[in-house]
């Protein structure tokens, strides 16, 4: 017998959460989002008056590292959300009913709008290269992206199209992005939330923000969270000191590399990437990227695997000036290869 | 009448597959339906990474493979820097070793414990019966299991009202299915409500014990690491160094890095204190749990509406194979070596060597599925000679279940086979060719494990076999960490903090083409990436992997792959919750982001990509 869905409140205080409990919750969720304090009292209020919301979460070209960084989440930990926070009612990684159940809770779920719909893996144009339940991955989100009150692409592979469409694109894979641009899905608010993986804070935060404002946070021309992607991880690099001061680290383990100088000259990304890895920290704050060794890939701009110069990629060394100017627009790809696709960025729709 | 069981998706894996399973006719006087005669695992997605790998620098060859799987995470990076430095015969220092087996082994102990409990755990708890139990009953039985801390009444009487409360507030999510209280579930309320404990616990644990790898790899999921060692240089001193941290508008504070790089004494004492709280949580939970689990599920009692006897069901193909695991990194006593080698119809009393690079030894078949071969569909190839380009011949969806046809090609998975033969990999191998080769740790562990549940080796070929040889080894998995970190730690004080070997990085010395295998003995088993380089660039990349092996579809012989072969036997009770086809299923842990792959060897180097039903006819 289906009873009233308790507001989210309700369920922390039936379960001996205190109030005062409750509200360093909302204080936290705040923070993470770098609201106001003030604005947790806010925060408060509305999930102490709404239902948990319903978020279908779907699965299609993906490695499923989004949905492993979102269980390492520590702010909301991923139990608290789950039982508390909003009700997932559809994750294949996560959830108990298989087969012809799984889709038959699937329908059911969505035949009311209202729902958040996340997204995880790009879209492959060809019939049969990303198939559930017989049904194509694209009509799949064509059917539920009607009905959604935001779609959030989770990643670098459902925000740009991410690996699969690296160059040659053997898939024809696309973003969510790019098929609500050609008018193949219905135009819902869409939030974009790039890396490969988005670090974990970003993804709870976003929700967060929506159960408790009841829309996107504020988003920039890419559709992505201003609170989370407004720097590049360069500004807030622990190694930054060491850039200005003209230190580079000119190969793995050399005194630079292990006195923690800047790692541009090895390949590092950072000053074109714009993601929240050095202000929120991996793994509960325990390290990030650059902090450890390795410099950053890139991993959430657009067709990061195809847009450094020269050819070598990963280990390219960004050209400081030029890759700032380039960032908004990133440039075609080397054309190392004549089958390779050009990394023109998609036209994505603002997110409200 | 026989029926056709559909299982799309199969969930609580990695990945898309879809299971169909084939029952004989019922039997007079049964329930439910006849007993599964063949089972067909598709997997039913595909994105082609190896064919992106074409053309590319093969020093960045791991990023783009670690993304095969963001579960697997560490394995395909591990493996294509393996692949490349067995090309060039590129010396890995000491350090990047013991930091590379710390990694990978966190990562088995990581990866074991979340699929146990948040992938496996529900095919043999009912969650809606641990609303029935008494907190103090569970209390009891955990203090009775071990001296784990969070065992008092109080502690269960929070999580049975948490429990109530979620369920009261008809919003079940992703616990919502009419599966609950299915015959096949056995264990008594008080335990299901220990598990669904353990589950929430579990949860915040994992997020801990990957310290290890952010520590080393800067994050996870998706660590970095690089070829000729790891990027992860030991700090050389103390303090903040040049950090120059901003404040933030917010107010927010950063994270406080302090240390010039993650791994200084900080650093190395959050990775002592993650593998501390890995060894705990598998003394005293993982592996009591599983015992618990075994104690329940043992005994062959079709009276419950369970006609499946899950120490004898499950098995598969019998044959096992492995690849060498944990390199000895400069020590004389390696707290664990796996062997590599074959072990064929569980005799244990011969172990066959095992070499991939052997062009008669492994070989792909795609004669079921969805490639075009032309002149060699029916003839298995080395990696190395693999021609394959993918051709989609099954229905166009969307399809109805009655519209898949297994007959021909049904799988984006290739069928691996070895010398001809469908083998499994993955921890009931790994134990198989431990026991094998007389490692008397697994031994002991394995034997004592058994004789307590009163059963003998022989209950390893099965369901439940599967899920013991898993759990077992996590533990000796666990046992070996820290010994690896004292080596680790030792060579730091004597002054050895070589982490990168820098020799070969600059490909202008390079050999002009140089091909090479990388081996890891992954968590769900044996993983080989081949790689040819010419020129300096990737021209040819492979990757035959755990799940292709236990995944794949039936060969030119006919011959079913190790999961299809398991669930052959199987007593399905209903055949809308197929609570027995999913028990076995994920004993195998299927990934199948990491199975499904493609390349192109062809000499023009385009992919030709023929799509049934999207030429002139079908569009």
């Amino acid at each position: 017998m289906q009873q009233e869905p308790l507001t989210v409140m309700e369920n922390l205080l039936q379960q001996g959460i205190s109030r005062r409990g409750f509200i360093k919750i909302c204080a936290l969720a705040a923070s993470s989002l770098s609201l106001p304090a003030a604005e947790a009292r806010r925060i408060a209020r509305a999930l102490a008056t709404s239902p948990r919301p319903r978020v279908i979460w779907l699965h299609f070209q993906e490695c499923t590292a989004c949905t492993e960084s979102l269980t390492r989440a520590f702010d909301p930990e991923l139990e608290n959300l789950l039982l508390d926070m909003i009700s997932l009612e559809y994750h294949e990684t996560l959830m108990v009913a298989a087969g012809h159940e799984a889709e038959e809770m699937r329908k059911k779920a969505t035949a009311e709008c209202g729902y958040i719909l996340v997204v995880e893996g790009s879209l492959s144009r060809r019939p049969g290269w990303c198939t559930i339940a017989g049904e194509d991955s694209n009509h799949d989100l064509k059917c539920l992206a009607r009905k959604a009150a935001l779609i959030i692409a989770v990643g670098s592979c459902a925000a740009y199209g991410g690996l699969p469409k690296a160059a040659p694109n053997p898939s024809d894979a696309v973003s969510v992005g790019e098929l609500m641009a050609a008018g193949e899905i219905a135009a819902r608010p869409l939030v974009n939330l790039p890396g490969c993986p988005p670090v974990p804070e970003v993804i709870t935060g976003t929700l967060v923000h929506y159960i408790t404002y009841g829309s996107a946070p504020e988003l920039d021309e890419l559709s992505r969270p201003f609170a989370y992607y407004a720097h590049t991880v360069h500004q807030r690099c622990p190694r930054k000191g060491s850039y200005n001061a003209g230190k580079f680290a000119e190969s793995f383990d050399d005194e630079g590399a292990r006195r923690g100088w800047c790692l541009l000259h090895l390949g590092c990304k950072g000053p074109v990437t714009r993601n929240a890895c050095s202000a929120l920290g991996w793994n509960g704050g325990t390290s990030m990227p650059m902090h450890s060794g390795h410099g950053c890939l890139g991993c959430s701009e657009p067709d990061f695997w195809d847009r450094w110069e020269p050819a070598g990629g990963v280990y390219a060394i960004l050209d400081v000036n030029k890759g700032k100017q380039s960032n908004r627009s990133p440039r075609q790809a080397t054309g190392r290869d004549e089958g390779r696709r050009g990394a023109a960025n998609p036209a994505i729709p603002a997110g409200t | 009448m026989p029926e056709k069981i559909v299982i799309d998706p199969v969930t609580r894996i990695e990945g898309h597959l879809r299971i169909e399973a084939e029952t004989d006719p019922l039997p007079a006087g049964k329930s439910g339906y006849g007993r599964v005669s063949r089972a067909s695992s598709a997997g039913t997605m595909i994105r082609g990474i190896e064919n992106i790998l074409r053309g590319r620098d093969p020093r960045e060859a791991w990023a783009f493979t670690q993304r095969f799987c963001g579960v697997c995470t560490l394995v395909h990076a591990l493996a294509a820097v393996r692949a490349v430095e067995a090309a060039l015969a590129y010396p890995v220092p000491a350090n990047a070793q013991l930091i590379r087996n710390l990694m990978l082994g966190s990562q088995y102990v990581h990866d074991h414990v979340m699929h146990f409990y948040h992938l496996h755990a529900f095919d043999w708890v009912d969650l809606v019966s641990a609303l029935d139990a008494d907190p103090a009953e569970t209390a009891r039985l955990q203090q009775s299991l071990s001296d784990w801390h969070l065992n008092s009444t109080e502690y269960f009487t929070g999580v049975l009202q948490r429990l109530q409360h979620f369920v009261s507030s008809g919003q079940l999510g992703i616990f919502a299915s009419e599966a609950w209280g299915h015959p096949a579930y056995r264990l008594p309320p008080h335990a299901n409500l220990l598990a669904f404990a353990h589950y929430l616990e579990v949860l915040g644990w994992q997020r801990e014990v990957v310290k290890v790898h952010a520590v080393f790899g800067g994050k996870n999921p998706h660590p970095n690491i690089v070829i000729g060692g790891m990027p992860c240089a030991i700090s050389a001193g103390r303090g903040r160094g040049g950090q120059v941290m901003p404040p933030r508008a917010s107010g927010n504070r950063p994270p406080p890095f302090t240390g010039l790089t993650a791994v200084d004494a900080e650093g190395l004492a959050t990775v002592a204190a993650a593998i501390g709280q890995m060894q705990a949580l598998v003394e005293q939970v993982f592996l009591p749990d599983t015992l618990l689990l075994a104690e329940h599920y043992k005994d062959y009692r079709p009276e419950t509406g369970d006609d499946n006897d899950w120490t004898r069901i499950g098995e598969g193909v019998g044959n096992f194979m492995t690849f060498a695991e944990f390199p000895n990194a400069g020590m004389a006593d390696a707290p664990l070596c796996i062997p590599q080698g074959a072990v064929l119809d569980r005799d244990l009393d011969r172990v066959y060597p095992v070499d991939p690079e052997a062009g008669e030894e492994i070989q792909e078949s795609v004669s079921h599925s969805w490639y075009d071969s032309s002149y060699h569909k029916d003839t298995p190839l080395h990696p190395y000679e693999g021609e394959t380009l993918p051709h989609y011949t099954g229905p166009e969806p969307p399809y109805r279940d009655d519209q898949f046809d297994v007959e021909g090609d049904y799988s984006w998975i290739k069928s691996p086979r070895w010398g001809g033969r469908p083998m499994e990999t993955g921890p009931l191998a790994r134990i198989n060719l431990l026991l094998a080769t007389g490692h008397a740790p697994t031994i002991s562990l394995v034997d004592d494990a058994l004789a307590g549940l009163g059963l003998g080796r022989s209950a390893l070929y099965s369901t439940l076999g599967r899920t013991l040889a898993r759990n077992l080894e996590t533990q000796l998995v666990a046992a070996a960490l820290p010994a690896w970190l004292e080596q680790l730690n030792s060579n730091i004080q004597s002054g050895d903090l070589d982490t990168f070997n820098d020799s070969l990085w600059d490909p202008a010395v390079w050999p002009d083409s140089a091909r090479g295998v990388g081996l890891v003995e992954a968590p769900r088993g044996a993983l080989a990436h081949y790689i040819v380089i010419e020129d300096r660039v990737i021209s040819n990349y492979q990757a035959v992997v755990p799940t292709t092996w236990n995944a794949s579809p039936r060969d030119a012989d006919g011959q079913g792959g190790p999961m299809e072969m398991s669930l052959l036997d199987h007593h399905v009770h209903d055949k809308e919750h197929p609570v027995e086809l999913l028990r076995t299923i994920h004993t195998f842990d299927p990934c199948i982001a990491c199975a499904v792959h493609v390349a192109d060897t062809r000499d023009d180097g385009q992919l030709r990509v023929d799509i049934q039903g999207s030429g002139p006819a079908g569009s």
